[in-house]
């Protein structure tokens, strides 16, 4: 067969594909956490302990991005994704420029690609980006010129891997290093979540027992179990003797697509009452990415209960967002810098 | 078109798709017209000669769906780059779908396409006007009044026809006036905002799934409603293997209907889009492996008539975006017979077979003069050579639209001439 692509353009795709790692197999930019090895994924979980002890001192502050300019670039709504990122960027001392862009404007003329190149000509050093389709941090990190990280703050329904890996964080921290005994189970809408995306490629990485996925028939999308996932449509079966149960926001527009009849059947159904939590493990921890719909698909006693470990989740994302940042944008200086020392310097 | 001489083709391959015989021998063109194959007629004076020793002679392509984007977009391309891309490519007629802008539901566009295509005098293009009115699906368009302005049939493009009341009674309608209606199957409900085939590739990438059901109901609703209406009526660009068992059905039950696959559609699928490169984002999307051979295995046995192009040049613009929101399509005048050799040169498809499916099957369709080598047929030729590597890349893409998946990729036919009535427009440099 000869129409085939040549070597050069066999080559070129999987460019594409490693387009995270630098010639060294260093993470350049994080987009996805697909195709990332558990070396990788376990260097970030490690970065970021020692930077939670930083984050519990009083000065919670370290010099190793001093002099580097990062930019939060939203084309989509965020509070806490923004502003823990924010944060995470100050405490290594970046400078930080928040920049939000609604699509409709960008819709008016100027395309995406001309709104990076004015951005970038200010020369900065990293893009945190989140943008409603799936694919755009990848577009983006092909496009800025070859001295710029991009970060993955979310795009579309495909990756959200910063958060994937505050929940790792969560998980390990909570449950121990051993992924291989654990059962978690994922529930809600799994089609609309990219955060879901990114936890199952995680989990998977790191050789976590059994990941299910739970939620009704018009919220699982077609071909999900081929990412290494059970399919559940029973809560009460999917959730028994998991040892980890990750919510998932439902949004309030998935009522009008006639995915679901109403919030209250979806509660019914799908919602964490402390009743279904019985089905889990007793020493279960309940998860959740907020914002929470209190009601909708978690009960308020579960939300605040012993077994939450949400507002912890906020705080890891701190630790794993600096970790990251460090890693990306300290490459050169990695080998002579340690987080730790430094904080201890 | 100018060279109506006596023009005399030495020691070509004759590769003749309507009684699949190949054999080699000259060809004598006289005004436009096939004379006389191996011998000359009484009075034959060459003006011209062309050595096409070694190289293989086929009647010119006739693709039926080509997108030029005049009027409306124009910059994107327009009749005279893609009516010369074409003729480089040996497509010595186009057939341009009525989703331009304005749309072509009145003679005066049609007027405009025709003799913009005159004065680029290259490729022929014919034109097809709309089903309903403005592409909207809630009126009829004046289909006598295009059908005299041209127009060889009728068609809604992708745009949907929602109100099955309306659908009926447009090919009624196209009946009465005996117009072919082209359809595209597509139910708006199921495919809309999706870009990528329902399945784990989509999943993985997050980005929303056009179910096969999209292609398959719609085709469905049309398949009851010609047999009941008596419309002669295509179908285009099919994209799964139900699609393709559901036409040879309706064959076998004795329906007058044809079908066609774009040429992309035989070589890609859903895994291509993995890494969100938007160059492979089109509509209908590429769909699964399984899919792709299903759709190679019909035109095999014939239940897919015809393979197109479905030309969509972009500017560069449109499809640098994230691929939800690049726009659809490929620019695929350029590949269409090196692509389908392809298939032919790795055993998937018989030459005569793929031939017939590029030159007399769409002939039929549209009801012209071409498609076959034989004396007095009009003398639209293509010359390719067999066995010369090359390799697809933006500059050798004769199209103003540089939005190929295939750059990059390496081919072993390449067109040398095209003759268009008679007149020899192309010859690779």
């Amino acid at each position: 067969m000869v129409n085939k692509p040549g070597k050069a353009s066999i080559l070129a795709a999987q460019d594409d594909w490693n387009i995270q790692l630098d010639s060294h197999g260093r993470l350049k930019h994080f987009l996805t956490i697909e195709g990332l090895g558990s070396e990788i994924l376990n260097n970030i979980l490690d970065t970021a302990e020692s930077f939670a002890n930083i984050n519990e001192q009083s000065v919670k502050k370290v010099p190793l991005l001093r002099g580097k300019t990062i930019v939060n670039l939203f084309f989509e709504a965020s509070t806490r994704t923004r502003t823990t990122f924010e944060l995470a960027a100050k405490r290594l001392s970046a400078d930080v420029l928040n920049i939000n862009i609604s699509t409709s404007a960008t819709s008016k003329g100027e395309t995406l690609l001309d709104t990076l190149r004015n951005i970038q000509a200010m020369q900065c050093d990293m893009f945190i980006v989140r943008h409603n389709d799936s694919g755009a941090a990848h577009h983006i990190a092909r496009n800025v010129s070859p001295d710029i990280s991009v970060i993955n703050a979310g795009d579309g329904r495909h990756a959200h891997p910063t958060q994937a890996m505050l929940d790792m964080f969560t998980i390990r921290r909570s449950k121990g290093h051993d992924f291989g005994k654990l059962r978690v189970a994922i529930v809600g809408d799994l089609m609309h979540s990219r955060v879901a995306r990114s936890q199952i490629h995680a989990l998977n990485t790191l050789n976590t027992g059994e990941v299910r996925v739970i939620g009704p028939k018009t919220l699982i999308p077609m071909g999900i179990e081929n990412m290494g996932v059970t399919v559940y449509n029973d809560m009460a079966a999917g959730i028994k003797d998991a040892d980890v149960v990750i919510m998932l926001r439902l949004q309030k527009e998935r009522m009008q697509g006639a995915l679901l009849p109403s919030e209250q059947e979806f509660y019914a159904m799908y919602g964490l009452s402390r009743e279904k939590l019985r089905h889990a493990k007793a020493d279960a921890i309940v998860m959740h990415p907020g914002p929470i719909n209190r009601g909708v698909e978690i009960e308020t006693a579960v939300a605040d209960g012993p077994q939450s470990v949400i507002l912890k989740q906020v705080t890891y994302g701190i630790s794993i967002r600096m970790a990251v940042m460090s890693m990306v944008l300290g490459r050169e200086a990695q080998s002579d810098s340690r987080p730790a020392d430094e904080a201890k310097a | 078109m100018k060279g109506q001489g006596h023009l005399h083709i030495r020691n070509a391959t004759l590769i003749n798709p309507a009684n699949s015989k190949t054999d080699t021998g000259d060809v004598f063109i006289v005004k436009g017209k096939i004379a006389a194959l191996k011998t000359p007629p009484a009075g034959f004076a060459a003006e011209q000669t062309l050595d096409a020793g070694g190289l293989s002679l086929i009647p010119g392509i006739v693709d039926i769906c080509a997108r030029l984007r005049e009027p409306g977009a124009v910059h994107k391309a327009d009749i005279a780059s893609e009516c010369a891309a074409a003729s480089a490519a040996g497509i010595t007629t186009l057939c341009c779908p009525p989703d331009t802008d304005p749309v072509i539901d009145e003679p005066a566009v049609v007027e405009l396409i025709h003799h913009n295509a005159r004065l680029a005098a290259r490729s022929r293009v014919l034109v097809l006007g709309a089903l309903s009115h403005s592409l909207k699906g809630e009126r009829l368009s004046e289909m006598w009044a295009l059908k005299n302005a041209g127009c060889i049939g009728v068609s809604n493009a992708r745009a949907p026809v929602i109100n099955t009341q309306v659908l009926r009674r447009a090919y009624a309608y196209a009946a009465n006036c005996k117009l072919t209606v082209f359809i595209e199957p597509d139910d708006h409900w199921l495919s809309a905002q999706g870009c990528a085939h329902e399945g784990s590739v989509a999943t993985r990438l997050g980005l929303q799934g056009i179910p096969v059901s999209a292609e398959t109901s719609a085709l469905a609703r049309s398949l009851e409603l010609i047999a009941e209406t008596g419309v002669r009526a295509h179908f285009g660009r099919l994209s799964s293997a139900n699609s393709v068992a559901m036409i040879r059905r309706a064959k076998q039950d004795g329906l007058n209907i044809t079908a066609d696959v774009s040429a992309h559609q035989l070589h890609l699928n859903e895994n291509d889009i993995s890494s969100f490169n938007s160059v492979f984002h089109v509509l209908p999307p590429l769909r699964s492996q399984r899919d792709m051979e299903a759709l190679r295995r019909g035109v095999t046995d014939g239940t897919i008539d015809i393979i197109c192009s479905d030309h969509q040049p972009h500017d560069a613009d449109a499809k640098q975006q994230p691929f939800p929101g690049a726009a659809p399509g490929v620019s695929a005048l350029d590949t269409l017979l090196p692509l389908v050799l392809a298939l032919v040169d790795a055993g998937e498809l018989e030459l005569h077979t793929a031939i017939r499916a590029l030159t007399c099957r769409p002939a039929e369709l549209l009801g012209i003069n071409a498609g076959t080598l034989e004396a007095g047929a009009n003398a639209d030729l293509c010359l390719f050579e067999h066995n010369c590597d090359w390799q697809l890349d933006e500059n050798t893409i004769q199209s103003r639209g540089k939005n190929s998946p295939f750059i990059g990729w390496n081919f072993r036919n390449r067109v040398k001439h095209t003759i268009i009535n008679g007149a020899l427009v192309y010859s690779v440099s």
